[in-house]
């Protein structure tokens, strides 16, 4: 909401300091301090000296550029002693005579751009100063010619300061209006306001206004089918105003006021309900009396039925449209725009004004449906004042006389039947204790008085009664915030809340910033990719069936899915990262996918409605409606683990650290980790490891397909690893119980074993610790030899195993004894030999 | 014995002289070996000399043994004197021979970094934890019961449409991407026995084009507290507490009345620090306010018994105006380059 302050002056005393600058920051402060917040200041980007010229005499002068200037001799007055009274001046217009008045900068003026005039050679001529158009005085987009006076109905001796005549210091402040306080749409509702937050007093427009009667254009509400319970229309206020010229300029003021507050002029049948609308908060339609066909009835729209609105777009109703309509059909769809058919136009001399007050659900709604937020519908979404209708239909016909000729006729009607505002009890004390002050009792009844309140005493407190245009006002909480808010938010102390002792982080959290400071410490980097992908990045991680969800309005259609997967959006990020130089990137991810079941509908018919709580049933059904959304944890190793240095090859990264970095994450949530080969769609065939806690697979560690990572402009070897975080946590165990460790020596031997080159090293270590038993403390895989000395397709695996006994020194013997025995169960399981 | 030198006095200094000169001549462990050989070994004068004690008279043989004892003495202690000082500077010459240039080791482990906004969350969330407050979680698809209804979002309200928000296909199903971590506040207040003091630090969604200050995925952190008898005052006494830990002991903050559905009163919260980039000033942080009796009814609460505070706020921006980030971009786009500048701080 923009808001002139010299319109804002008619209603509430606010003080000028000459300044229009330090006006508006002084309104901007005033209005913060009581919930309105500050968006800008617009207009008062110029100073003088600005006059009024007269237009002596010119001589046309040809350019060798095509153009035609005119040197014009244009009479300014003396504005400083010693000045010339008559200036030479050259302009690129042409669309004045010799005696027109004119609006003249002269040199020391800066126009809104900033543009500084100085006076400066041109055209072979000393130009002492510049014929200024509309839109360089900021007064609107007209740049055809330089503006003459004559046009905006004013006349002044030459030299009179223009700044002042047309209105040009005028400065707009602009506040943001939080959805609750539609009443602060309008200039009435800001003064009220700026009177609240500064003490001045304030004068109601709404008040001013000696208001007719309207005796009868026939007007019929019937409401059949009420949004919600709630009548769609409850104030239908006409007037009618015949003999008017509509061509008339709209006064200059109006215009400058409306440009200011951000409507451009139209007509003067237009502004003037613009004006009406800006200044009472109350949206106003004027139609085309000699249009209209007989009474008008408010109603919903019937099937099939369609409307040309204004904008000559053909809109197809809903049912639920409440319509504006006369005996032809529908003329307006209500609140938000009216229909072409029975607009004003240059030949319209009688007019019928609506000022009508619409449910802001049912505006909200139609608004929506029809993609037409308005002037008119925001108002009504937030609430317009119900008994301000009468007054601004008043103030239009009055304006319309005034403005446009015409007289006003007595087939108006005034149909109120708006509600009162419920009353709230509020018990004495109930602020303070919510606010945490001790106000007085006549802070908080002079507070909510003059917010417009009416309280009656009644048992421990008061009832009080909200005034008609805060229906924000409804418990006894929003009354606490009109005391505090009016008393002022600085008068709120300071006090610490003791909580009960917590209990910390849970186990699951504790182990993800464990997980995310390993990982950093290990050296990857943490990236927080967007959720959203392609379908086809989900097909890949998941399986061509794998079930998605789909985002309803994304902003970018191609990926409107969210993630199964971490890995697309590493993948993105780790190229983002080398398009921009960077060679050897470790990424990773700790955040959430999405796993919907297969054939599982999610979500609700319907949402519990009300302020209650629902069932136990209803929130169980609420609880289950979502699909599952994992913690998810991913990594991606691209390019080399160690860089190329001083006396150090670099190292390709790729599937070891992968597994590396699970092994980390495993280690931080306290789980023994099993790794087997493994499948996935989007990991190398041969270099894909399957991640296992007990029996259960939590998820991968590999290389990407090479043609994955190709068509993702990475390079062919890319490590990559992604796991369950929550099944994880879930088998890790949460409690660690220490064995005392021995100390008794050591023994070490080494073992050499030759099995068929497809059995896997992991299972053939697992077989000899298996069968070698307690004694054997820690088995290693040194080496995978191939080549002389072994039959094809075979190969040795060489483990370093070292033997201890808790309660004495193992003899070689013993230890000997125990390697043969897991060499026995190697044998059997695998048919491995000895090495000889 | 032909061959056995005459002892004497003369003699037995002669041979001390040759043998510290030999031992001070030696420039390393080898010849240093070499002399005492030659000089204090079985066949070396000093050793001859002794032999020769037995040939000599019994009333002299006790001066000429000390004599002969002394001489070996001191070329022991030469020999072990010299020892020690090779051993020094060989030592040294090795530590020489092994220096390299410190300032071109390749590294052979890189350390990485976290993302300063969830360093930041931590950090926050560790604030709380230290009053008593727990860390709660919650969905980021959530049910729109959760997500608006239960706050007080009535359907129609444009407060609702104000949100910009995610739907999930097929929209009738009233399914969102969550629009704030409000929604965990709905959960606590239905999962945990009150009193209640939670934070909720979390990923939030809405339908704002990616540019130099939105983003459609971004991060806040809210707080609730239920109990009874919280006031305002208490609410500004934590966001108190938190901006001053957040920010430094010079830290103030302000409210300012405003509007949000799940609060009665609410205010917008500024901070100011003598700190700030642009210098001391205000900066909008986040929306608070006392719950609204409808929001606790919704959980199942008794608004007549208990009361309390929310807050929310922006951990993007807290993060842009406290460390100077100036593009939101940098912060979503995952160039390694940015979180390495915090490395495993904020």
């Amino acid at each position: 909401m923009r808001i002139p302050l010299s319109w804002l002056r008619e209603w509430v005393d606010v003080p000028a300091s000459g300044d229009s600058a330090t006006d508006a920051d002084h309104v901007h402060a005033a209005l913060v301090k009581v919930g309105l917040e500050e968006e800008g200041v617009h207009g008062g980007a110029l100073t003088g000296p600005i006059v009024v010229g007269e237009v002596l005499d010119f001589v046309e002068e040809p350019q060798s550029n095509g153009k035609t200037i005119r040197w014009c001799q244009v009479r300014t007055g003396t504005t400083v002693e010693g000045e010339p009274e008559v200036r030479g001046i050259v302009c690129g217009a042409r669309n004045f005579m010799i005696g027109d008045l004119v609006v003249v900068s002269l040199p020391g003026a800066v126009l809104p751009g900033p543009f500084p005039i100085s006076a400066r050679k041109t055209y072979g001529h000393v130009s002492d100063g510049m014929i200024a158009s509309a839109r360089e005085l900021g007064l609107g987009d007209d740049h055809d010619g330089i503006l003459r006076l004559a046009e905006l109905d004013v006349s002044a001796e030459p030299g009179t300061d223009a700044i002042a005549l047309l209105g040009l210091d005028d400065v707009a402040v602009e506040v943001n209006v939080t959805p609750d306080r539609g009443y602060t749409l309008s200039i009435r509702g800001i003064a009220r306001e700026y009177s609240h937050s500064t003490g001045a007093s304030f004068r109601d427009p709404a008040k001013a206004l000696e208001v007719g009667e309207g005796l009868g254009h026939s007007v019929i509400v019937d409401d059949q089918a009420p949004i919600r319970g709630r009548r769609g229309c409850d104030v239908f206020v006409t007037r009618v105003v015949r003999g008017i010229d509509a061509t008339r300029p709209t006064p200059r003021w109006m215009v400058s006021r409306l440009q200011l507050a951000g409507i451009r002029s139209i007509s003067i049948a237009v502004d003037i309900t613009n004006y009406v609308m800006l200044e009472l908060g109350q949206p106003i339609h004027v139609y085309d009396l000699a249009r209209l066909t007989g009474g008008i009835t408010v109603r919903r729209a019937h099937p099939g039925e369609s409307l040309v609105t204004l904008d000559d777009q053909t809109r197809s109703l809903d049912a639920e449209d409440l319509l504006i309509t006369d005996e032809s059909g529908p003329i307006g769809i209500a609140g938000v725009m009216g229909g072409a058919s029975t607009e004003v136009s240059d030949a319209t001399t009688d007019v019928l004004i609506e000022a009508a007050n619409f449910d802001p659900v049912s505006i909200a709604r139609s608004a929506r449906r029809h993609k037409l937020p308005s002037e008119a519908s925001k108002r009504f979404a937030r609430g317009v004042d119900p008994l301000v209708a009468e007054p601004a239909a008043q103030r239009v016909a009055d304006l319309l006389v005034e403005h446009a000729g015409g007289t006003i006729d007595d087939l108006g009607s005034a149909w109120i039947e708006a509600k009162r505002p419920e009353s709230i009890a509020l018990a004495e004390g109930f602020v303070d204790r919510l606010i945490g002050v001790d106000y007085s009792l006549d802070e908080v009844t002079d507070s909510l008085g003059a917010v417009g309140c009416k309280l009656k005493p009644e048992g421990d407190g008061w009832l009080v009664e909200p005034p008609s245009w805060r229906p924000d006002l409804v418990d006894a909480p929003s009354l606490a915030e009109e005391v505090a808010r009016i008393v002022g938010y600085d008068r709120i102390p300071s006090e610490l809340p003791v909580a009960p002792p917590g209990r910390g982080l849970t186990r699951s959290q504790h182990v993800r910033r464990g997980v995310g400071r390993a990982l950093a410490a290990a050296g990857l980097t943490e990236v927080l990719a967007y959720p959203f992908v392609r379908s086809a990045d989900n097909r890949l991680m998941g399986g061509d069936d794998v079930a998605q969800v789909r985002v309803a309005n994304a902003l970018d259609a191609e990926q409107g899915m969210l993630r199964v997967s971490l890995i697309p959006g590493l993948a993105a990020i780790a190229h983002r990262n080398l398009s921009r130089g960077l060679t050897d990137v470790a990424v990773f991810e700790l955040g959430h996918v999405f796993r919907p079941e297969a054939g599982r509908t999610y979500g609700v018919d319907a949402v519990p409605f009300g302020t209650a709580r629902p069932s136990d049933q209803a929130v169980a059904e609420l609880e289950e409606s979502i699909p599952h959304q994992p913690w998810s944890i991913a990594a991606l190793f691209v390019g080399d683990r160690r860089a190329r240095g001083i006396g150090q090859a670099s190292e390709e990264s790729g599937i070891a650290d992968a597994l590396d970095a699970a092994r980390l994450i495993a280690s931080v949530a306290g789980a023994s980790l099993r790794i087997e080969a493994g499948s996935h769609p989007a990991l190398h065939p041969g270099r894909t490891a399957a991640l296992l806690v007990g029996d259960e697979t939590i998820g991968y560690a590999g290389e990407l397909l090479p043609q994955v990572a190709l068509d993702r402009d990475l390079p062919r070897r890319v490590g990559a690893l992604e796991l369950d975080l929550d099944r994880l946590i879930a088998l890790g165990s949460g409690e660690i119980a220490a064995t005392s460790l021995a100390t008794f020596p050591a023994a070490t031997q080494d073992l050499s074993l030759v099995v068929a080159d497809d059995v896997s090293a992991g299972a053939v270590r697992d077989a000899v610790a298996e069968g070698a038993g307690d004694l054997l403390e820690n088995a290693e895989l040194v080496d995978d030899y191939r080549g002389a000395g072994l039959a094809p397709g075979t190969k040795s695996l060489t483990l370093a195993l070292r033997f201890r006994a808790p309660d004495r020194t193992l003899t070689a013997a013993e230890a000997t004894e125990a390697k043969n025995a897991g060499v026995a169960r190697a044998a059997e399981r695998f048919g491995a030999t000895l090495r000889g | 014995m032909p061959d056995t030198p005459q002892i004497s006095e003369l003699a037995v200094e002669a041979a001390v002289q040759a043998a510290l000169a030999a031992i001070a001549a030696a420039p390393d462990t080898a010849a240093l070996k070499a002399a005492r050989s030659a000089h204090a070994g079985e066949a070396s004068m000093l050793a001859q000399l002794n032999a020769s004690l037995r040939d000599v008279p019994n009333d002299q043989k006790a001066a000429l043994g000390k004599l002969v004892g002394q001489a070996r003495g001191r070329v022991q202690q030469a020999i072990a004197a010299r020892e020690a000082e090779l051993a020094v500077a060989e030592e040294q010459a090795r530590l020489a021979a092994e220096t390299i240039d410190v300032t071109g080791i390749p590294v052979k482990q890189a350390v990485g970094a976290r993302h300063p906004l969830t360093t930041m969350m931590e950090q926050m969330s560790d604030i709380f934890l230290a009053m008593g407050w727990e860390v709660a979680e919650g969905p980021e698809l959530e049910n729109e019961w959760f997500n608006f209804d239960a706050l007080n979002f009535d359907p129609d309200h444009p407060a609702r449409a104000m949100q910009d928000t995610f739907f999930i296909d097929p929209v009738e199903r009233h399914l969102v991407l969550r629009t704030h971590t409000s929604p965990v506040q709905i959960r606590s207040l239905l999962e945990r026995e009150l009193p209640v003091y939670v934070v909720a630090p979390g990923r939030v969604f809405r339908t704002d084009e990616l540019d130099a200050t939105h983003t459609p995925v971004f991060h806040q952190m809210e707080g609730i507290a239920i109990d009874k008898g919280l006031t305002m005052a208490h609410l500004r006494g934590t966001l108190e507490h938190i901006a001053r830990s957040m920010f430094g002991e010079g830290a103030r903050i302000r409210l300012r009345p405003s509007y949000f559905p799940f609060t009665e009163p609410s205010a917008e919260l500024d901070v100011w620090h003598p700190t700030f980039t642009g210098g001391a000033r205000w900066i909008e942080w986040g929306g608070c306010g006392m719950v609204n009796p409808n929001v606790l009814r919704a959980a199942g609460i008794d608004p007549e018994v208990h009361q309390g505070f929310a807050f929310g706020m922006g951990i993007e921006r807290t993060l842009m105006f406290r460390n100077d980030v100036s593009d939101m971009r940098d912060m979503v786009e995952g160039d390694v380059r940015f979180s390495q500048q915090f490395g495993l701080v904020v």
